[in-house]
């Protein structure tokens, strides 16, 4: 059933943006303001789906933990800044980035392992409310830590990713379109996570082990899950994500504080795409991606602009208002 | 020494009783000198029990005996400050919950902990992770093998399904069932666990007497066709005499009375602490 939704989104998907185009062109015709061109249309388009898949890396290490337990990390934010630090404070010390990131790994590991240890193993059978708080708990404490160790100056994290811009179809559109080259590499970094993700969670017996978790810790115990296994093991895969995530966003914006702030913009992601599915994650973002570039090109001359800054939270409200779980995520039954 | 010394005087009255087939005088279970205390609170005060291969063990006592944190100990989730387990005899200080399930015991609860979120066949699918070749990048590798072994435990967990006649509600999510019919889901879940021990805390609890009778008969096909020892907490007085094998009562804590319900049915301090004295 999932993968017959997940097919019609597919199909659905170049109808909607031809229909939207159809709308700004109409539009443009009644607001001489608004420029618009059909090459113009796909470029901000594309630009969007690839700012998306950026949102969708970070919000994937937050579904990760929610299947695992149930909870919202709120600490996902700072294993983002934390795991970026790390590999630029190795780096800096004149590693190459792949030893840097191997070690960053190691490290995220590390930290999966103590949180789990320190943190979570005497919440066992706590509420998730508990295990929230902790979390925020861990945020600040990762938050600060990594400053400590790696001080605070905004650090350049650059691999080798080229940034330079590519200009495509010229023959189709007026100027063609313009992406660049660095977001394309960042998404094709995306999908390569996702497929891995889906594999490591679907075709394993973990993934209906991590739901048993998830459910009741309890049940979970007595049908002989191990609880901390399982949770050392999913808290490294989030660190990983999480470097993944601090790579790719460090690369766009440089390593800083601010970083940890990131893992907001994916709040709107989780609410569309549904906080227990990866694949949720993954067109959740490209819908606030697309959906926010798009607005602000071209709503925007007609409204007033800084549309950006609120535009996935407004279309998050109005996911609640009518689907609350989300796209793909479980439908919550409560029997009274 | 002890051991021994204590077979031999209860092999007798077991076979009188006509279970000697059924029970074997061998102890799969027990529990020493066992004292539990939540900080000041005591739960548990200086128990001993035993439970014998393929016999349906009843635990009864008043409310806040310590008749669930006793289960509790016995699978790993609490664990005593004075005491000893054997199991299958190997002597511990205390359980760990996977380690117990890993070594055959499993349980169901008493306010059912189910995955709620899952369908009825899922639910009892987790009984089966143990029973899963633990490999996991292999499964991930190796997708011919992996699927052939779902396919294997999805059978066996089939077989459970007829048995417990639970079939009409395979793919239906366990939140949305009746209380009666969650009860049976757990049930079917400890049983995919192939359990040597089954510890069911009130299994009968809250239900209508229909679907207590058909419970009873779960509980008592289960012990004779798969030789599965069962220990289970019930207030159900008649089902609990006409069930089991031999009773053990707990009241405030420490052990009242331990013996076949006929022995039981007539201690004068059982039925003491069931209805009070007039002092």
């Amino acid at each position: 059933m999932p993968q017959r939704r997940i097919a019609i989104w597919i199909l659905a998907v170049p109808l909607v943006i031809a229909g939207l185009g159809l709308i700004f062109q109409g539009l443009a015709g009644a607001y001489p303001a608004l420029y618009f061109t059909w090459g113009f249309f796909f470029e901000a388009m594309i630009g969007g789906l690839l700012q998306g898949v950026m949102y969708s890396l970070v919000a994937l290490g937050f579904v990760l933990i929610f299947k695992a337990s149930g909870i919202f990390n709120f600490a996902q934010g700072s294993l983002v800044l934390f795991a970026a630090l790390t590999m630029v404070g190795f780096i800096e010390f004149g590693l190459h980035w792949i030893l840097a990131a191997a070690i960053t790994v190691a490290i995220m590991i590390a930290v999966a392992i103590a949180i789990e240890r320190v943190v979570l193993r005497p919440m066992v059978n706590q509420a998730p409310i508990i295990l929230f708080m902790a979390t925020i708990g861990i945020f600040y404490f990762l938050d600060g830590f990594g400053q400590l160790i790696w001080g605070s100056d905004i650090k350049i994290l650059n691999i080798g990713i080229p940034t330079d811009p590519q200009f495509f179809l010229e023959g189709v559109f007026e100027g063609g379109i313009l992406i660049n080259s660095f977001d394309m590499v960042a998404a094709a970094v995306g999908a390569v996570l996702v497929a891995v993700l889906a594999v490591f969670f679907h075709k394993t017996r973990i993934g209906r082990a991590l739901r048993a978790v998830a459910d009741d810790h309890q049940a979970a115990l007595s049908v002989g899950i191990p609880l901390k296994t399982i949770w050392a093991i999913v808290w490294s895969v989030a660190g990983i994500v999480a470097l993944v995530a601090g790579i790719m966003w460090g690369g766009k914006l440089g390593v800083q504080f601010s970083l940890a702030l990131i893992a907001f913009k994916a709040l709107p992601v989780l609410i569309l795409g549904g906080f227990t599915s990866i694949p949720g994650a993954i067109v959740g973002g490209l819908i606030i991606g697309a959906g926010e570039q798009v607005a602000e090109v071209f709503l925007g001359p007609i409204i007033g602009g800084a549309i950006q800054d609120w535009f996935a939270y407004m279309l998050a409200m109005v996911f609640l208002l009518f689907r609350p779980q989300g796209l793909f995520g479980e439908k919550i039954i409560e029997r009274v | 020494m002890e051991g021994t010394a204590s077979e031999a005087q209860t092999v007798g009255p077991a076979s009188a009783s006509g279970a000697a087939a059924r029970v074997s005088s061998e102890v799969l279970l027990s529990v020493e000198n066992i004292s539990l205390a939540f900080g000041g609170v005591k739960a548990i005060s200086d128990v001993s029990f035993d439970i014998r291969k393929g016999e349906i063990r009843a635990i009864i006592g008043p409310n806040g005996a310590g008749k669930t944190s006793m289960l509790n100990v016995i699978n790993g989730f609490y664990h005593p400050q004075q005491g000893v387990i054997t199991y299958k005899g190997e002597t511990r200080k205390q359980m760990r919950p996977h380690r117990a399930a890993k070594q055959g015991i499993a349980r169901t609860f008493q306010n059912v902990a189910l995955f709620r979120g899952m369908t009825t066949l899922d639910n009892i699918m987790t009984g089966r992770l143990l029973k899963m070749r633990s490999n996991i990048l292999l499964q991930a590798l190796y997708w011919g093998p992996n699927q052939r072994e779902e396919i294997e435990h999805r059978e066996f967990c089939e077989r459970i399904i007829d048995f417990l006649e639970i079939q009409s509600i395979r793919k239906t999510q366990v939140g949305r069932l009746p209380y009666g019919l969650q009860k049976r889901v757990e049930l079917a879940r400890a049983l995919a666990m192939e359990p040597e021990l089954l510890l069911l805390d009130e299994p009968m609890a809250g239900m209508n007497v229909e679907e207590k009778e058909d419970m009873c008969r779960f509980v008592l096909d289960v012990n004779d066709e798969f030789g599965t020892t069962i220990a289970l907490i019930e207030h159900d007085m008649g089902v609990v005499m006409d069930i089991s094998d031999r009773v053990v009562v707990l009241d405030h804590g420490a052990k009242l009375a331990d013996g076949t319900p006929d022995e039981i049915r007539n201690n004068q301090e059982v039925i003491d602490a069931y209805l009070g004295v007039a002092h």
